[in-house]
């Protein structure tokens, strides 16, 4: 852990995230309009495993750190924008 | 009538399985079972959908010991789940984790505090006829279609695996990014351990990460059971794995580029399997060393009137293949594709694997698809490819397909995209496609 996740500092990594995952899945959708605290998977962006792997492959390559499931809860890293923000920037080493 | 013990490759002081907290022997899983079996209510049918590899494998030695059939699904859909109760009405849900199982009864794994493997003296054997599993596959019409497993079958299945892989009599550890419950994964980790003396890790890891972690908490030497999706996703991650001795991919056609990639990342054999619900595994083939395929001990792949039919071995009864097949001898051939997947425009034959070979053949294409759209008016209908090649433009990529194929055949258009909308198992689903067809073509029209 290099940070904590304060609320405001999770905020303001939002649109960068959003951005990274438009990118990473090519959703037809601008960042913003991806609602920071929508379900990412079903009914919110339907995200599914196999995305999952995608966004955790960007995710480590730009903020330097592996994604892990056993010692993390990874349906609640993955439960909105907001929290899997939270999680970068709590574990991110660059 | 003959009958199999429930190992034939592992005696009952071997382990069986590693679980996070260490070991479990042969011992422990049938002393876990009959407790297991202890709390089950009377009926004939079980749904085991533990995440938990070794709790699956309690689950189903229970079903064995009290002669219940373990229900295998497609997909564990609302629907999928309805036409099973309405079949089997006595069927209940084993679950370890959370699943939301409809108006199915559900039993949530127990503490089994009762179990005890000192009491365990013999490995329990079972009648080579005894009904063991039903998997399904989803079926041309969308009715799940049943295929019956009997026991006999599935120990020569793991026998069978176990002898082409070499991994008799030095059982290796198997760690698998695959549901046990899917006919691949119940062949390479759940037989492969009881009939190939192949102990597993009892999880089912998903980030790269979590398959080091995996991998590392099981000793040498390591059998990494996987797919085409996740090596790639292993690859580009650069995540250092703990030594392999051995890579299996099955599921969806693997590219001679990436396992070459991961075979010199590793320096471990990639062997592929082909197979198919219906009739179990049937071939393997090192992608490294050419495009020929090996058949399994026992199963014949027999010329039926331009199809192909396997059947013995383990295969339970004679199934038709849906791949064009090409034999090179008795027990080797090619695929030639899918007898779905046959195209004609204007008269030209082809198939879509072969075009798929063909565009994913082009240096800088990481993967690549095409697609036949419905037939929608007057003009013919054209085929497009959805592209995933970093660095590459459209122009680049139609120059090179113009070197491989019949101008008939060339795309119009030629979509990239950041990635195709492979499934969990790294299939392809028509659906996926016409759904990024319709996204990326038909709405600029």
């Amino acid at each position: 852990m290099t940070s904590t996740a304060t609320p405001e500092a999770v905020a303001i990594l939002i649109p960068e995230v959003a951005a990274l995952i438009v990118e990473a899945l090519n959703l037809d959708m601008a960042p913003a309009e991806i609602e920071p605290d929508a379900p990412l998977f079903g009914d919110g962006l339907g995200l599914d495993s196999i995305d999952v792997l995608e966004v955790a492959l960007v995710i480590s390559k730009r903020y330097g750190f592996q994604l892990r499931s056993d010692s993390e809860d990874n349906v609640r890293i993955f439960s909105s924008l907001r929290a899997l923000t939270a999680h970068i920037v709590a574990n991110r080493s660059q | 009538m003959s009958a199999q013990p429930l190992a034939t490759a592992l005696g009952l002081d071997d382990v069986v399985a590693w679980l996070p907290d260490g070991p479990r022997r042969v011992r422990d899983l049938i002393a876990d079972a009959r407790a297991l079996a202890a709390h089950l209510p009377p009926g004939r049918h079980l749904l085991n959908v533990c995440q938990d590899r070794y709790r699956f494998a309690v689950g189903f030695t229970a079903g064995l010991l009290s002669g219940r059939v373990s229900l295998q699904p497609a997909s564990q859909s609302a629907e999928t789940l309805a036409r099973l109760t309405n079949e089997f009405p006595d069927l209940i849900a084993l679950r370890d984790a959370s699943f939301d199982a409809g108006s199915l009864p559900v039993i949530d794994y127990p503490a089994l505090t009762d179990a005890d493997p000192t009491t365990v003296s013999a490995l329990p054997a079972f009648p080579e006829a005894q009904l063991a599993a039903i998997l399904f596959t989803s079926g041309s019409t969308g009715l799940p279609q049943p295929h019956r497993k009997h026991w006999g079958k599935l120990v020569r299945n793991g026998a069978a695996e176990a002898h082409r892989l070499g991994l008799v009599p030095q059982g290796h550890s198997i760690v698998g990014t695959v549901p046990v419950q899917h006919s691949y994964g119940f062949e390479s980790t759940f037989l492969l351990a009881l009939h190939g003396g192949c102990p597993f890790w009892s999880g089912k890891p998903f980030f790269p990460q979590d398959i080091a972690a995996a991998l590392a908490a099981v000793p040498a030497p390591r059998l990494l059971v996987t797919t085409p999706f996740h090596l790639a996703n292993l690859m580009a991650a650069e995540v250092t794995l703990p030594p392999l001795a051995m890579i299996l991919s099955a599921t969806a056609p693997l590219s001679h580029d990436l396992a070459d990639a991961v075979e010199r990342r590793h320096g471990a054999p990639l062997f592929e399997i082909y197979g198919a619900t219906e009739s179990g595994q049937l071939a393997s083939r090192r992608t490294t060393e050419g495009d020929t395929w090996t058949v399994l001990e026992g199963v014949k792949l027999v010329p039926n009137g331009g199809e192909t039919v396997a059947q013995g071995g383990h295969v339970e009864v004679p199934v038709r293949l849906g791949d064009r097949i090409e034999f090179q001898s008795a027990d080797r051939f090619v695929l030639l594709g899918r007898e779905a997947d046959l195209i004609n425009l204007a008269g030209k034959r082809t198939s879509l694997a072969y075009l798929n070979h063909q565009i994913g053949a082009i240096p800088g294409v990481r993967d690549a698809a095409f697609f036949l759209p419905a037939d929608e008016g007057p003009a013919m209908t054209r085929l497009c490819a959805f592209v995933v090649a970093p660095g590459l433009d459209a122009n680049d990529l139609q120059a090179a397909l113009r070197q491989r194929l019949d101008p008939i055949f060339l795309p119009r258009p030629l979509v990239l995209v950041d990635a195709l909308p492979r499934n969990a198992t790294g299939k392809l689903p028509r659906q996926a496609l016409e759904a990024l067809y319709a996204d990326k073509v038909d709405r600029d029209r």
